[in-house]
């Protein structure tokens, strides 16, 4: 009799357990303009609870200031958690755990920058239904964007490293740079295409003056633009681009001057061909084919015209130098070029060739960039691991410095 | 018109498709009339191509509708853009270094905080694992992303390749050991990248002996057969006339 009263008694509360607790209204709501965003969205954030579960439905509805509510958004209550890698821990909308919504304007809804809307969460399971009090939230464009600030601060420290490099490159001017195979071979190539009389092909990318290895492209064209006045060839650029185009004909020009050869310069040198891919392509391995250029230099960024090019101009025995941060064409340059120059290689290559204190100096600060990163790597690996060990977050207080935050 | 002919305008899409695609081919024997031809329709189309394009989406849309709409902010960058012209009037050459600089100096700033956020940052982010995962998974999973012994690997691969880019430092000894571990990874990477690339070309050329397949038959008036043939003939002809040294370049 005892055992059957404890069974039941057991029974009870299990099934008691089982059922749906009241509903009470969530705690913690606020509506907030969604940070660091363009505008035209608001979010939510509201606690954790402990009987979260699939059933049970949370719902957003808003309104404007003199509007009727309407429901905008439906999600399971066991969702919409706040993770670590979602937010960094100097910009976060509501502490790691809790709930966080955003709600952007839509069809249904418009949400309008600088009015303010109504907004409140109900809970809903079944036939039951709790409402959260009413929070007013106005949504704007923020200008900066906080959660970046990890990026900012890592530009200003190795803009500071930089400046310090340069002002000891000139105090100093021998600071040892290795030897690049591909750079030693630039000179090689010009005094080649001079002495068999044939032209220089000078290359700038598929990129525009937007991209890194563009620039890169024209600052070394300025340096082997130098080295072709004083031997007195032919230098012909052909471009896809024709921003490109007039800024290499700037720096083509500043380079004949500087090398005391300005009646050399010819205005044509730099010429546009079209800013389609493969024509481009086809017309410059038409000039590679008909006027046989010694030596074919191709920088910058480069897509699948590079096999293309470096085929044709490897087929007519010209000395090929490539230099590319485009990694899936590194490939082809490697296997169709005589030197390449790989990734990095192409932004030391300016201050190889020129030795000037700044850009010299900048390499030197770029390298303590690097030493920086591989730290990076290194302890932040050796601190994650000990975070999953310890079975703690407060790692991430560190490892979120080093992450890409939108 | 009977039910098996096709369109008129598209047996002669076919007919210029398939005698392109033979001319640009016929690169591959040597540089030849056939192929300047195609050179120069496909150089002169894509240029005519770009200006109307850019005529219509730039020019049209994004500034002459625009200023009729009552919205001069259109104005601004048209100035920065006239400003590239000056270049042809010597005297006032000048000012086209001020649309330069524009261009220059904005595609800098744009482009260093997107740098840092894809090459560094989220080089970091993706480098840096825990060597041991809790839950399901071993060290040695290697099908699993984030096994210890994955993060090892990348971490080994990440390390060595950023040492071979230091430029200020002599590579021998330790150095040269960790340089050229980094070499290897390098090299590892691409020719990776070149068989997934080679294979992507692959299906590129299928594609393109399909659609000579597609117009060898009949409806399309055996297009690939007509035009093969006639290039064969074509470049047969002209080297025999260049070994006579009567041929017109």
């Amino acid at each position: 009799m005892i055992l059957v009263s404890i069974f039941l008694v057991l029974l009870f509360q299990g099934a008691a357990s089982a059922a749906p607790s009241a509903l009470g209204p969530p705690e913690g709501f606020r509506a907030l303009d969604t940070p660091n965003d363009g505008g035209k969205s608001l979010s939510v954030v509201w606690n954790r609870s402990a009987d979260e579960r699939p059933e049970r439905k949370i719902q957003v509805w808003m309104a404007a200031s003199q509007g009727d509510f309407k429901k905008v958004a439906e999600f399971p209550s066991n969702s919409r958690y706040i993770k670590p890698g979602d937010f960094p821990w100097w910009s976060e909308p509501a502490a790691k755990g809790n709930h966080y919504a955003k709600i952007a304007s839509s069809q249904a809804f418009p949400i309008e920058d600088g009015r303010s809307y109504a907004v409140k969460l109900v809970i809903r399971e079944g036939d039951q239904e709790s409402s959260s009090d009413v929070s007013h939230a106005v949504s704007e464009p923020n200008w900066f964007n906080t959660a970046q600030v990890n990026n900012l601060v890592f530009v200003l420290a190795f803009t500071a490293v930089l400046l310090a490099s340069i002002r000891a490159a000139r105090l100093n001017p021998l600071v040892y740079l290795r030897r690049i195979a591909g750079l030693d071979a630039v000179e090689e190539a010009i005094g080649r295409s001079t002495e068999m009389g044939r032209p220089i092909l000078y290359l700038t990318g598929s990129g525009d003056m937007g991209d890194v290895p563009t620039i890169a492209a024209t600052v070394i064209l300025g340096e082997v633009a130098k080295k072709v006045a004083h031997y007195d060839t032919t230098l012909k650029i052909p471009h896809r681009d024709p921003i490109v185009m007039a800024v290499c004909q700037e720096i083509v020009k500043e380079a004949y001057i500087e090398a005391g050869r300005p009646d050399a310069y010819k205005e044509d040198c730099n010429f546009f061909i079209t800013s389609d891919q493969f024509s481009y392509t086809a017309a410059v391995d038409g000039i590679m084919l008909r006027e046989k250029p010694a030596a074919n230099f191709f920088m910058g960024s480069y897509y699948a015209e590079s096999l293309l090019l470096t085929e044709t101009g490897a087929g007519t025995g010209a000395i090929q130098i490539a230099g590319t941060d485009s990694d899936h064409q590194l490939p082809f340059f490697v296997t169709t070029c005589d030197y390449t120059l790989i990734g990095e290689e192409l932004y030391a290559a300016s201050a190889y060739l020129s030795r000037e204190p700044v850009l010299v100096g900048t390499l030197r600060g770029q390298d303590f960039g690097k030493a920086f990163i591989m730290a990076v790597l290194v302890f932040g690996t050796a601190l994650a691991t000990l975070g999953v060990v310890m079975q703690t977050e407060m790692v991430h207080y560190a490892l979120d410095l080093f992450k890409d935050f939108k | 018109m009977p039910a098996h002919l096709i369109p008129t305008e598209a047996l002669f899409g076919a007919w210029v498709a398939v005698g392109l695609t033979l001319f640009i081919f016929s690169f591959l024997y040597k540089d030849n009339p056939l192929f300047k031809i195609g050179e120069h329709l496909y150089v002169g189309i894509s240029v005519g191509y770009t200006v109307v394009i850019v005529w219509y989406t730039v020019f049209i849309r994004l500034v002459w509708e625009e200023i009729k709409k009552g919205n001069y902010e259109p104005v601004i960058p048209v100035i920065i853009g006239l400003l590239i012209l000056t270049r042809f009037i010597p005297k006032i050459a000048w000012l086209s270094r001020i649309a330069f600089a524009f261009v220059v100096g904005f595609g800098s700033g744009v482009a260093i905080p997107r740098t840092i956020s894809s090459y560094i940052l989220k080089q970091i982010e993706d480098t840096v694992n825990p060597l041991v995962t809790m839950g399901s998974g071993s060290f040695f999973q290697l099908a699993n992303p984030q096994s210890g012994m994955n993060t090892v690997v990348v971490l080994i691969g990440v390390v060595s390749v950023l040492f071979y880019f230091f430029f200020s430092i002599e590579h021998t000894g330790a150095a040269n050991t960790i340089a050229r571990t980094g070499i290897y990874f390098l090299m590892i990477g691409f020719g990776a990248a070149f068989g997934y690339t080679v294979m992507s070309r692959m299906s590129l050329l299928i594609g393109r002996f399909r659609d000579l397949q597609t117009y060898a038959g009949g409806e399309y008036a055996y297009a690939t057969a007509v035009l093969l043939s006639a290039t064969i003939v074509t470049l047969a002809l002209w080297e025999i006339l260049g070994r006579r040294g009567t041929r017109l370049e």
